[in-house]
């Protein structure tokens, strides 16, 4: 499932709200949790999942072509953990 | 900087104010969104949110875990587990926005 095809689902069963709006209700959906980890906060949605920054610190790393060592600096990185009903869901379980 | 949680809550009174619904149906939606997610990959299948990230289903094979506090064997039995790879876009902004 992509993007669209979510929308459209969304606009199927709200035939009340034009296309237009649910692009603009899903988009925010996603603005808003990558703003929230951009600030360095954590989005909880219990059932689904969290998304959460981690940081990853300063390493060597290596130019995989030419083999030299390259310096890699900190960073923070996005991370999702799957929630319990959610990953009971995709064993069959619920 | 202290770390803040967002909830559904969240999620919601943003669609409020950018979109203009109630908080009633802002919530109903939000909820939709998850639960629309969820059904997907619940049925094997990968959601691909451009500029996001994709979710995807993977299938993990039987193992021998171990107990690492009493070191017993146990059998871990097959699973599927989501694994989220999170796109260019918000990889650089969360990069981007935590280097202050």
């Amino acid at each position: 499932m992509i993007r669209s095809e979510l929308i459209q689902k969304i606009a199927d069963e709200n035939p009340h709200l034009t296309q237009r709006h649910v692009e603009r209700i899903v988009n925010t959906v996603f603005e808003e949790i990558i703003e929230a980890l951009a600030k360095g906060d954590r989005v909880e949605l219990r059932g689904f999942g969290a998304f959460s920054v981690k940081s990853r610190d300063a390493r060597l790393g290596r130019n995989p072509r030419t083999g030299e060592a390259v310096k890699v600096e900190d960073k923070k990185v996005p991370f999702f953990k799957t929630g319990k009903l959610l990953r009971d869901r995709l064993n069959g379980k619920v | 900087m202290s770390e803040t949680t967002l909830t559904r809550m969240d999620l919601s009174e943003a669609v409020f104010r950018e979109v203009g619904l109630s908080r009633n149906e802002s919530a109903l939606l939000v909820e939709s969104v998850l639960q629309h997610i969820s059904d997907a990959l619940a049925s094997g299948e990968t959601v691909k949110i451009s500029s996001f990230g994709t979710f995807s289903v993977r299938d993990k094979s039987a193992r021998v875990g171990r107990n690492p506090k009493t070191g017993d064997e146990v059998p871990i039995s097959p699973r599927r587990v989501l694994t989220f790879r999170p796109s260019h876009l918000m990889k650089d902004r969360v990069a981007a926005g935590s280097r202050k």
